[in-house]
């Protein structure tokens, strides 16, 4: 399940709410992204998030049905907020629920991984300086790069 | 025509109906005319390794052909998570 939102989201309840009732599954993995107050040594104040509406929401969809074509993942839970944001606030929730941890865990780290480089959101830091776009950093490309073809598969 | 983040600032707007000549097939080709239309289209597209496009809203390269009613957005290398 993919939700692209406005407002903050509660870890906790999502965790609660994805494996309710579901007595298979026997591990939960989640990461969450959080706003830094510094960016290359800058101070940064806030940022805002913009995304292309529409294409935000197939592109995480695509994200997901890899991810679950990959491993064998019980549920998917995939929640991007954008608009203004203050930093320690929560960005981007990822969790993934499966009968055992290795698929759990790898398909969160997949998961995210894909995302950064693959769903068109774009950072605006508020800095001393004015706005700025973050850059696309290499490192996460080759994150993503790490998943492409005879990447990490969870045993089966 | 949609334009995200800093191609939207440098172009001054988020988007726009345009019609392009009959010549045009190709995403490069339309990047290519896109750029003569003024200063902040120049600015915009002067480092095409910069600048990524979708064609309704799938994302593709600049082999892709364009055609009339298509939604082309045009954005840089996404930074969410």
């Amino acid at each position: 399940m993919i939700r692209v939102q406005r407002e903050d989201f509660d870890v906790g309840a999502e965790m609660t709410a994805l494996t309710r009732g579901k007595h298979d599954i026997g591990g939960v993995a989640s990461f969450v992204g959080l706003v830094r107050d510094t960016a290359g040594g800058e101070a940064v104040t806030g940022m805002t998030l913009e995304h292309y509406p529409g294409m935000t929401e197939k592109a995480l969809a695509a994200i997901e049905a890899e991810a679950r074509e990959r491993w064998p993942l019980d549920d998917v839970l995939i929640v991007h907020r954008y608009g203004h944001m203050a930093p320690g606030e929560r960005i981007v929730l990822v969790i993934t629920a499966s009968s055992h941890r290795q698929a759990a865990l790898e398909a969160c780290h997949f998961l995210i991984d894909w995302l950064k480089t693959k769903a068109p959101f774009w950072k605006l830091e508020e800095t001393a300086d004015g706005g700025k776009w973050v850059d696309a950093r290499a490192s996460d490309d080759q994150a993503a790069a790490r998943w492409v073809d005879g990447t990490p598969k969870a045993a089966e | 025509m949609l334009y995200f983040a800093w191609l939207r600032a440098k172009i001054g707007k988020a988007g726009e109906e345009l019609d392009a000549p009959a010549d045009v097939a190709t995403v490069a080709e339309l990047l290519d005319w896109l750029k003569g239309r003024g200063d902040g289209y120049a600015d915009a597209l002067s480092d095409l390794s910069v600048v990524r496009v979708a064609v309704n809203q799938h994302y593709v390269k600049g082999d892709h052909p364009v055609a009339p009613g298509d939604e082309v957005a045009l954005f840089p290398p996404m930074t969410g998570g």
